[in-house]
């Protein structure tokens, strides 16, 4: 091993080699083949382009109100019908539709970051800040956060920004514990080991070897999050203690139509469809990557 | 007068990506009251043969093409899965693998036991509890009452596969096909469970089909052998046979392979790299409990340029000490000098520098190589580290590695999912090459491979030990591979070691009767005899 | 095994505790005094229904009050329904509620458990994908889509069934509890199969396929029991879904129970009504939570024993 060989010809050693194919390209395979799973991807896409070019496709404007038309089945001039007030339905489903992604989004973001990082220290300082930083998460677990949100939202009001910290506050609990989890048994893997006796330092130990054979489960876990954020935001909104007029989503847009549906059945169909089809794509796709990256036992 | 008689059988697995098959008209024969045992390595074919006879494995993928196999005037392949389930547990029974995961951990060993009784002969509660119990302790299980009311978790593994045992003889069947019963098992039960397997044969005078991937391990008591490779049966005969007279190179190939001898003694400097001084890992107990002594108390030398080898049965602490050693376990007391330095004090820098020094073979080439790197960027980070060598020429040093491990370099560009155990291993090896140690510890490094890849590594490791006149600690619970390899050895036993001399000293004239044990353990006395 | 009840037991008396004293210096955080919405009182008036609810002690000592009340199981009186004291109000919505959970409860377990494992057993058929596409579902239907859309079909269109009320009229109690449950029987049937599946790739089961055993016995004796263990983990936190579920139901079908008298209480501004439901019904959840992983634990004979100290 004295002295480097480089005389000999070794300048073509990657070019001549012949490419693997690396776990993400072989999942990547996988959920191709999977067409629920791209389906959801693409219907996800769709919502969310639509979600944000919103203000430019939207067929009305928001506040437009026609109190002389007022509830009207679906027509040519308006696809999806209008409300009480005369109001474009699916203007109101779209501008309805940012605030639902965004909220699932935006919280989801939130637990993320806390999350991962919590996570990924307890499991890999270890030790007595391990016990201490899962026991809290552990008692915060026991907490019945459904009814703190309800009574944060009493007590604080209907604020939108209140209702993202709220719920990431929530879901960051599981995404702690699965990259824990996922870092202690890294952890203890004799390539980790072997990163160890190479004489890498914690940092790079971390980001070369411990986070991408963790991403695997986050992402699953992530993209099966916004869903039950989405439908907690619809829980809140539904029961009046969620987003506020004169901002609206399609939880709010349900409860309203909930009230009215005997009259006015397009007023609760085309909301709940706008969600349902929504948790199904994101859903559809959560399973697509879980079976695609091989994820075992993730949350349900 | 043959028991069962298998003819041309063909299974293949029908997958997304292809039909691959995986039995390839395969015959041989069980004669009455012998043992007939088939040799091959893992992907052989052996095991899907003989679940296919019972219909146990599972379809889909699994297909079962054609062939035959005459059991008691019947086709077994024809029979409709009522009939085959008749049979099976009361005519044909089987003993698993890893007696770990094989029994039931929600029942307990009775409800367990009996169920063949209840189910193929309905027979009593009570009276099925007799028997069981008779069964229990004619396998040598000490208190069989209790053991009948406890859980599978409360046994060990020797424990278990005794239990096994019992529930596949407990019909009578006639024929027990035995599905590598003891390579999970340590030496000395191992020993112990192939003795009770050959005296219930005697006593009982059945027919059993015994699946292995050692030779040396049905040495002493197979009737008859068939060898498979790739799904065909390539050599048949009775031991005497293939040992002495084998014609097939794959079969003569599997004998080599079999560690013998010792190593032609180098020339090991007598000075000292490596002095380990009542060293002492223990790791704390839950709650109130004992803290667990996996190391304690342990002193020893090792000299520059000499193997040491380390052996021991699971839990005897030999890859503690090992991991002790390299930093990766904290120890709790004693010291390790490595060449005048006190290593368990080093930090930061200091540490980081005599990492590159010594470096670590693990034993599992499946999860020691980092599944999301190609070849290229597992050999590459060592390297680039440790400042062994620059960018420029970070390819020429690359290519070298591979050429030492002897891994074609168009392989450069792989990820580690796309080599097998073997290929694997040579990677783990080159990246420990490529800070050039002075010292390595291989912790089990061939243990989880085919035996004639196995030999192929041990090979690797003995040339490039001599070629970078390496210093290796060299662990492994295989006395005959420990025998192959090392000039001096040490033995452990319950976190201490009590016998360390050359390997002729140890292996002829052992002092210590937990050596003596060990020595009588290894299996293929009748193949050196 | 009384050993992890003990510990378990120890783990929730600190979570009660934090429950109580937040919600507690929450609802006293709210913006507003209780009776500022109220008209014009008049000053007296308003210090004599502070001192009625101990609002003019310090912040410190109301809340060691309401500790001392709290040990003799009394959550105070009701601000909104002078006279009426929160106990009362809850003793009356609870057996409306309990009725309610029990029945979703038992739609979610029967359903779910039955579709969950008949689709184990034959993974990746149509056996497999049909109650799993109609799990996929009542995942994605949240229960105020559903509720709604259930009165719609079958009280409105249909007339098969009442829309509202509870115990009024026969066949009444039908709609709230399928509301209710719907979800929960996907999350079980979700859970039974995948832990059923991960049961049937065991080793044992190939043991037990070994010694004759016809496939319905494998089944029922050797895998239901380690396959349902996630089932009986997850009955904690369906409990609390449950719970929180009511809020929804009650409102849409108009039932007199917990959960609409807190979503109420919530609107009304309540501070006494929130504060005594959320302590009640948390502590009814952390119970409930530690009832569920002791029952998982037991069905467990490692875990049995180990925490038994012994053989079991």
């Amino acid at each position: 091993m004295t002295g480097a060989t480089t005389n000999e010809n070794t300048a073509n050693l990657l070019a001549d080699a012949e490419q693997g194919s690396s776990l993400w390209q072989d999942a990547w395979q996988r959920l191709k083949k999977n067409r629920m799973a791209v389906g959801g991807g693409a219907v996800l896409l769709f919502f969310v382009v639509v979600a944000l070019l919103t203000p430019w496709l939207a067929p009305y404007a928001y506040e437009t109100q026609n109190l002389d038309l007022g509830a009207s089945p679906p027509s040519a001039d308006h696809w999806l019908g209008t409300d009480v007030f005369g109001r474009d339905v699916l203007t109101q489903i779209m501008y309805g539709g940012r605030v639902s992604l965004a909220v699932g989004f935006i919280a989801t973001a939130v637990a993320l970051l806390i999350g991962v990082t919590w996570g990924a220290v307890a499991g890999y300082v270890g030790g007595r800040v391990d016990a201490v930083m899962m026991r809290m998460v552990d008692i915060l677990y026991a907490l019945p956060f459904m009814i703190f949100i309800v009574l944060l939202m009493v007590v604080f009001g209907r604020n939108v920004l209140l209702l993202f910290l709220a719920i990431g506050a929530v879901e960051w609990l599981t995404m702690a514990r699965i990259m824990r989890a996922q870092v202690q048994s890294l952890r203890q893997q004799e390539f980790v080991e072997a990163a160890i006796s190479l004489g890498l330092s914690p940092a790079a130990i971390i980001r070369r070897h411990v986070i991408p054979n963790a991403l695997g489960p986050i992402i699953v876990y992530t993209t099966l999050t916004i869903p039950s954020v989405m439908l907690l935001e619809a829980f809140l909104s539904f029961l009046g203690l969620g987003i506020q007029p004169p901002q609206t989503s399609w939880g709010l847009l349900i409860s309203y139509g909930a009230e009215t549906m005997e009259e006015y059945p397009w007023l609760l169909i085309f909301p709940g469809l706008a969600l349902t089809t929504t948790l199904f794509s994101l859903n559809f796709l959560g399973d697509g990557l879980r079976d695609a990256l091989d994820v075992r036992g993730s949350k349900d | 007068m043959s028991l069962l008689s298998v003819n041309n059988l063909e299974v293949s697995f029908v997958t997304r990506n292809g039909t691959q098959k995986a039995v390839k008209g395969v015959s041989f024969e069980v004669q009455e009251k012998q043992i007939t045992a088939i040799i091959g390595e893992s992907g052989s074919g052996k095991s899907v043969s003989c679940y296919a006879l019972l219909g146990l494995i599972p379809s889909p993928p699994g297909r079962i093409d054609g062939g035959s196999a005459e059991f008691g005037g019947r086709d077994l392949l024809t029979l409709s899965e009522n009939e085959l389930r008749e049979i099976r547990g009361r005519d044909i029974a089987m003993i698993f693998q890893d007696p770990m995961t094989c029994l039931n951990p929600f029942l307990t060993i009775g409800e367990q036991l009996i169920e063949p009784l209840r189910l193929h002969r309905g027979m009593a509660r009570d009276a099925a509890r007799q028997r069981a119990i008779e069964l229990l302790d004619e396998v040598g299980i000490r208190s069989p009452e209790t053991t009948f009311d406890s859980f599978p978790h409360e046994f060990s593994g020797g424990m278990r596969q005794r239990v096994m045992i019992a529930m596949a003889l407990i019909n009578e069947p006639r024929l027990l096909i035995a599905d590598e019963p003891t390579t999970a098992l340590d030496v000395t039960i191992q020993a112990q469970i192939l003795r009770l397997i050959a005296d219930l044969q005697k006593n009982r005078d059945i027919g059993v089909l015994f699946i292995s991937h050692d030779l040396a391990v049905v040495a002493d008591i197979a009737d008859q052998i068939v060898v498979m490779e790739q799904g065909e049966v390539v050599e048949a005969g009775s031991p005497d046979t293939i040992f002495k007279n084998a014609q097939h190179p794959y079969t003569r190939k599997l004998l080599a392979a079999i560690p013998s001898g010792e190593r032609a003694n180098a020339t090991a400097q007598r000075d000292v790299l490596i002095e380990v001084d009542q060293l002492r890992t223990w790791f704390p107990g839950s709650g109130q409990d004992e803290p667990v002594k996996a190391v304690d108390g342990v002193s020893f030398n090792i000299n520059r340029g000499e193997v040491l080898g380390l052996v021991g049965e699971s839990g005897s602490g030999k890859s503690t000490l090992g991991r002790s050693i390299m930093r990766l376990a904290a120890i709790t007391e004693g010291s390790v000098v490595f060449d005048g330095t006190d290593v368990t004090a080093l930090e930061g820098r200091d540490l980081k520098d005599f990492r590159r020094r010594m470096q670590m073979i693990f034993q599992d080439p499946f999860a020691s190589l980092n599944p999301r790197m190609t070849v290229y960027d597992t050999l590459a980070e060592p390297l680039l580290l440790h400042g062994i060598c620059d960018r420029k020429n970070l390819d020429g040093h690359i290519a070298k590695l591979m050429d030492d491990v002897g891994l074609a370099r168009g392989f450069i560009r792989k990820y580690p999912h796309e080599f097998s155990g073997g290929q694997r291993q040579r990677i783990a090896i080159g990246r420990a090459l490529a800070t050039q140690p002075e010292f390595i510890v291989a912790d089990e490094p061939v243990s989880a491979l085919d035996v004639t890849i196995q030999a192929q590594i041990l090979d690797l490791l003995l040339a490039l030990g001599e070629e970078h006149q390496l210093t290796m600690l060299f662990v492994s619970h295989d006395m005959a591979v420990i025998r192959r390899i090392a000039d001096r050895v040490l033995v452990m036993y319950r976190g201490k070691i009590v016998e360390a001399g050359t390997v002729s000293q140890v292996f002829d004239q052992p002092s210590e009767t937990y050596t003596q044990s060990l020595l009588a353990s290894i299996p293929g006395a009748a193949l050196a005899g | 095994m009384l050993r992890f009840i003990l510990s378990r037991l120890l783990q929730a008396i600190p979570v009660i505790f934090i429950v109580i004293t937040a919600t507690f210096f929450l609802v006293r955080a709210a913006p507003g005094g209780p009776f500022d919405a109220e008209k014009v009182v008049l000053p007296e008036v308003k210090r004599a229904l502070e001192a009625q609810y101990k609002l003019d002690l310090p912040l410190h000592e109301q809340y060691f009050a309401y500790l001392g009340d709290l040990t003799r199981g009394e959550l105070g009186p009701s601000f909104k329904y002078p006279g009426r004291s929160v106990n009362e109000i809850l003793f009356s919505g609870l057996p409306v509620t309990a009725e309610l959970g029990f029945y979703a409860l038992l739609i979610a377990l029967l359903i779910g458990v039955t579709a969950g494992v008949f689709a184990s057993l034959k993974p990746n058929t149509r056996q497999d994908y049909i109650p799993m596409s109609l799990a996929m579902i009542g995942i994605c239907m949240p229960s105020f889509l559903l509720g709604p859309l259930l009165v719609l079909v079958f009280g409105i269109y249909l007339e098969w069934l009442p829309i509202s009320g509870w115990g009024a009229i026969p066949g009444d109690k039908i709609l709230p509890s399928i509301t209710l449950g719907a979800a929960y029987a996907a999350y079980v049937a979700r859970l039974s199969r995948a832990g059923m599946l991960e049961i049937l790739s065991q080793d044992f089961i190939r043991t037990a396929r070994a010694k004759g055993l016809p496939e319905w016995l494998v089944v029922t004796k050797h895998a239901l029991r380690g396959g349902l263990i996630p089932v009986v983990a997850f009955l904690g936190p369906a409990f609390a879904g449950l719970l929180a579920g009511s809020f929804v139901v009650e409102t849409i079908f108009q039932i007199p129970g917990l959960g609409r008298f807190y979503v109420q209480a919530a609107f009304n501004r309540d501070y006494t009504m929130i504060l005594g439901t959320t302590v009640f019904l948390s502590t009814l959840i952390v119970l409930f939570n530690l009832v569920s992983d002791v029952a998982a634990a037991w069905l467990n004979p490692r875990l049995r024993s180990q925490f038994s100290g012994g053989k079991s």
